[in-house]
């Protein structure tokens, strides 16, 4: 568990948050540009000086910083890796030299990874000899995260590390993120103030704004609130783990089992039509459902062109001027399903009051779209 | 008016002005840049309320007159000044009219020429670098060594050729301090103002052409060594061009 309490007064505001993230997986910091997350990363980092404390876990020496103790280590101390936007490769050095800067600065003993392996997980193999004036961007990027690897940190530290790229270069690199999460199960703290990178790749999600956090909790179960600002997002939506079932190759198409949906008192497991996948089934796979290609139906129209049609509960409703926002609990049962499996649903105003609709009405959701995360 | 025609050769009494010159000049630079280097990289990083203050003290040398600033070394100095009592409670004697004293002023009054390329220099690195290089554990010394010097070359360069030539052509200070005794204080620009003095022309020509033909290759080889090529090729990777 990462412990965090921050208090920095600023310009515009004052940071102050007290926060809890999990050691594992990704932590994502998402808010508007201005809103602190960089300075959240950088007292983590110890770039900045916040008043408060920064604790990694238990022992003595996890914490880093503790004001009442006096107790403040450097960066250079701190067992990071650090990412920024800009790469900020040593542009006197070779690409090999600045992946060795880290690596050879790191304690013989703790060396876990090595530049082979870096230089293979971000495919930059042959970059080695070259001089970082003469890479692009995204290979700029990909050496700058593998020199952040290489000095084989506890707790990798990521500043918006897709923005200045376009998104070819950012499609080119997201996979790499991924495997890295994979291949060596590092924490990442993520800052980002683009939705779909969040989507994409968070476990855990911290919203912030003007110094503040607004929510903090798993992924699905933040993405998935009709209370939060992110659910009046253009692109607004939420993301469901599932399982890969089965293929359907005469029609090109793949069907999803839905994670923790369909398990509890006999109602029948719930699935998602999607384009053919490589996976084979038993894959985990993560989609993601926009509210705005959600619309629903008081009866399965059983003469609709839409494919994929699921049994839902309206558990919530947010109305707006012209639209309503509709939080959709899977499933018809009574019981509560986790609060991970739900969707959101944005229609207009009008429709909502046209069919009337009501919490804890039984709904069937129609789906125009999913896209697979990962 | 003496005719321009004269031996290139130079007396024995200039050639040691010139080797006294190379040597204050010499030891100077190499002063200059022990204590101009970290002053100008604390200088550059530091969020002190004074830092205008020390900015201003360092360039001092170049608006006022070298006389002015030799009179003040030269009280400081002298049996009553402060500098003069420590130096003689240390046992190493009174400085004025000796070599080490020249030297102290040499490296005063060319410091402002050592710090502002070095000042510059190190205030173009991009803080993002040094950052990188801490969270890469990285120490202070060590971000200082293996990032700033190395991205600092150019103004390096640029200090070392200025501080050195300028302390070769210093005269005020000098005279001030120093005098002119042959092998100790007389070096070439006060020889060649004795040389003017005696209206020695020949003399004072040869010695006044070495210092231009000495200060234009100084020049000259300091643009190549700070060639364009080299520096924009830092300078973009810094800025993060693709």
């Amino acid at each position: 568990m990462i412990s965090l309490q921050l208090r920095l007064p600023r310009r515009d505001f004052t940071l102050d948050l007290a926060l809890q993230l999990p050691a594992r997986g990704i932590t994502a910091l998402f808010g508007p540009s201005g809103c602190g997350k960089t300075t959240v990363l950088r007292a983590l980092a110890g770039l900045e000086r916040a008043q408060g404390s920064v604790a990694v876990g238990q022992a003595a020496e996890q914490v880093w910083q503790d004001d009442a103790a006096g107790r403040f280590l450097p960066p250079h101390q701190r067992p990071i890796g650090y990412v920024i936007q800009e790469a900020a490769l040593f542009p006197h050095l070779s690409v090999e030299k600045n992946l060795r800067y880290g690596l050879r600065r790191v304690a013989p003993g703790s060396a876990r990874i090595e530049l082979a392996q870096a230089a293979a997980l971000l495919g930059i193999d042959h970059l080695l000899a070259r001089q970082p004036v003469t890479l692009s961007g995204g290979e700029r990027q990909r050496v700058a995260i593998a020199r952040a690897l290489l000095t084989s940190p506890q707790l990798l530290l990521m500043d918006e590390p897709l923005a200045a790229l376009d998104a070819a270069r950012k499609a080119e690199i997201l996979p790499y993120l991924e495997r890295l999460h994979v291949a060596l199960a590092m924490p990442i703290v993520y800052v980002t103030h683009a939705l779909d990178e969040v989507a994409r790749l968070a476990d855990h999600l911290v919203l912030m704004a003007a110094g503040r956090v607004q929510a903090s909790g798993p992924l699905a179960e933040l993405l998935a609130r009709t209370d939060l600002p992110l659910a009046s997002a253009e692109d607004a939506g939420v993301v469901l783990q599932a399982t890969v079932q089965a293929h359907d190759p005469p029609f090109g198409l793949s069907l999803l089992g839905l994670d923790g949906a369909g398990q509890g008192g006999g109602e029948q497991a719930l699935g998602l039509w999607v384009g053919a996948l490589a996976q084979p089934p038993g894959s985990p796979v993560r989609a993601r459902v926009l509210a705005r290609d959600v619309s629903v139906a008081r009866s399965a129209a059983a003469d609709s062109s839409i494919l994929n049609v699921l049994p839902v509960t309206l558990a919530e409703v947010q109305l707006g001027a012209a639209t309503a926002l509709l939080g959709l609990r899977l499933g018809h049962a009574t019981q509560a399903m986790p609060a991970a499996t739900r969707l959101l649903a944005r229609i207009t105003r009008r429709s909502f009051e046209g069919l009337q609709l009501a919490v804890g009405q039984p709904l069937f959701a129609q789906i125009k779209a999913v896209s697979l995360m990962r | 008016m003496t005719t321009l025609s004269f031996s290139v050769a130079f007396s024995p009494a200039d050639w040691q002005a010139i080797t006294l010159s190379l040597q204050l000049a010499g030891l100077s630079t190499v002063l200059l840049l022990l204590l101009g280097t970290p002053l100008a990289w604390w200088l550059a990083g530091t969020r002190s309320a004074l830092k205008p203050l020390w900015t201003a003290l360092v360039a001092m040398p170049l608006v006022l007159p070298p006389t002015v600033l030799g009179f003040y070394l030269l009280v400081l100095m002298g049996p009553q000044g402060p500098m003069g009592q420590a130096t003689q409670a240390l046992g190493l004697g009174r400085l004025p009219f000796t070599f080490a004293g020249l030297v102290v002023g040499s490296v005063l009054c060319s410091l402002p020429f050592v710090m502002q390329p070095l000042q510059q220099a190190f205030e173009a690195i991009p803080p993002r670098l040094l950052e990188a290089a801490a969270t890469l554990r990285a120490g202070p010394l060590d971000r200082f060594f293996s990032i700033a010097l190395p991205l600092a070359r150019p103004g390096l360069v640029t200090a070392l050729v200025l501080g050195f030539a300028h302390a070769l052509g210093e005269f005020g200070v000098v005279l001030m301090l120093g005098g002119s005794i042959p092998g100790k204080t007389r070096v070439l620009s006060v020889a060649l103002y004795d040389h003017v003095e005696a209206t020695e022309f020949a003399d004072a020509h040869r010695l006044a052409a070495a210092m231009v033909v000495f200060a234009l290759a100084v020049l000259v080889s300091l643009q190549l060594v700070n060639r364009p090529r080299a520096a924009a090729r830092v300078a973009s990777t810094v800025a993060g061009a693709p």
